[in-house]
């Protein structure tokens, strides 16, 4: 069974979108980079994110990753406020019951698009 | 690079760029407003071609089957054939039944089209001063309750749509509207759900069509309506609100005001905005089904604050707001 379907697919997306955009926004390492943002894009951004780290079906690239957080690499996005991301993520999980070998494969599907989220 | 061939000509189009970019490249305007796939005015139809990913989200079943998209959104992956929408088949005539001051800024626009509108309640449409010069309007009235369409339009200074509504139109006259638009609307299923509806200014609109909307189709849990004005002298409907709050006890009216004073007073309004006074009566959002209409400041604040109160986002209705400039 792949990962995604080991989370239950598409309504475990569902059920951690709002837990998770919840606490990006109060994760005061990081929800400046959200002010001012369109929050119901973002939303559709964070779900498309959390089904791609899901093992779920996604049409990312690597060229799309550097093109959608230049901006923020330009205001100082660095590896510190990726870990934090990484981390609310986790804590997500875990808030839903996930098991912490589930977490970790979650975690690691994530550290995949370090380096052109960072633009390195 | 891929072809638009539109009216017989053909047209380069370079990626990323959008049909609507591309045509205005070479000289062709294509009707748009906002150029955010929200507002709809650059409709167009695809005849011949594969219909560019995402141009079509918003638009109703019955477009995107006829090959409808928005030229804002398209970018095409291969060549197109696509000619103006049909405006006569979405645009029609209707005659103007009332023109009522609802206070010293905002009238009530009733409006009687010549076919029937097929829309829900908290929808709104176009409302066309020329082919050229429209606005969007909210609805207030309830398809299922009223038999006419009832628009609040405000008075936006220099406004060339808002003066000629509020100094030129008169019983009798004729009128071209739009189709309905937006997704902000109740729909049917959880009758026992708290509904809360922030509004502030003409923003009433779509609140009091969506109130309504509720109330008559049968919905059982408790529904709290915020409007919002600087001072008393802005609000309105006070009276059919109270009537309303008085025929269903489960509804309850909530006038807001930012400057307390003798009429804010008499009408029992609260002080504050209308987000403060909500955060302040309810404490938490978890199960909250929310309609945010007026302001674009409130809208966005609001939106975040009941958000991080624990609503759900996709529990969240907002219309965007269209800034037009006058």
């Amino acid at each position: 069974m792949s990962l995604y379907q080991q989370l239950g697919g598409e309504a475990a997306v569902n059920a951690a979108v709002d837990i998770f955009y919840r606490k990006v926004l109060q994760d005061e390492r990081i929800n400046r980079f959200f002010s001012g943002v369109d929050m119901e894009k973002q939303a559709a951004k964070q779900k498309a994110f959390l089904t791609m780290a899901f093992g779920g079906p996604n049409n990312y690239t690597g060229a799309d990753m550097r093109r959608g957080h230049a901006h923020l690499v330009a205001q100082g996005l660095n590896d510190s406020h990726f870990d934090a991301v990484v981390e609310d993520l986790g804590a997500t999980l875990k808030e839903l019951g996930v098991s912490d070998a589930l977490i970790a494969q979650v975690a690691a599907v994530a550290e995949t698009t370090r380096n052109d989220v960072l633009g390195k | 690079m891929t072809v638009i061939r539109f009216q017989e000509r053909d047209f380069a189009s370079e990626a990323p760029r959008t049909v609507l970019e591309s045509l205005a490249e070479q000289g062709i305007e294509i009707p748009s407003g906002c150029r955010a796939g929200v507002c709809q005015s650059c409709l167009m139809r695809c005849l011949e071609g594969e219909i560019p990913v995402g141009s079509q989200e918003g638009l109703k079943p019955a477009l995107v089957a006829q090959g409808y998209f928005l030229a804002c959104r398209a970018r095409p992956s291969s060549d197109l054939t696509v000619a103006l929408a049909d405006a006569e088949g979405l645009r029609q005539k209707a005659h103007v039944l009332a023109v009522e001051s609802l206070n010293q800024d905002i009238v009530a626009l009733r409006l009687k089209p010549e076919r029937p509108l097929d829309y829900r309640a908290g929808q709104y449409v176009r409302l066309y001063r020329r082919a050229d010069l429209s606005r969007c309007y909210s609805l207030a009235s309830v398809p299922t309750l009223d038999d006419w369409l009832e628009l609040h339009i405000r008075r936006i200074p220099e406004g060339r749509v808002s003066a000629w509504v509020h100094d030129q139109l008169q019983v009798g006259m004729q009128v071209e509207i739009g189709d309905s638009l937006g997704q902000c609307f109740y729909t049917p299923g959880q009758e026992e759900q708290t509904l809360l509806l922030l509004g502030t200014g003409s923003g009433l609109a779509p609140l009091y069509g969506i109130v309504r909307d509720a109330l008559d189709q049968g919905h059982r849990g408790p529904i709290w309506l915020y409007h919002g004005s600087f001072t008393a002298e802005g609000l309105y409907h006070q009276a059919p609100l109270q009537r309303l709050a008085a025929r269903f006890p489960h509804f309850h009216y909530v006038p807001c005001v930012d400057r307390a004073s003798p009429e804010a007073l008499a009408l029992n309004a609260r002080v504050g905005s209308v987000l403060e006074v909500a955060v302040g009566d309810h404490p938490g959002f978890a199960r909250h089904r929310v309609f945010l209409c007026g302001h674009p400041e409130m809208v966005k604040d609001a939106r975040l604050k009941i958000f991080l109160g624990g609503a759900s986002m996709a529990e969240i209705h907002a219309d965007p707001f269209l800034p037009s400039g006058t």
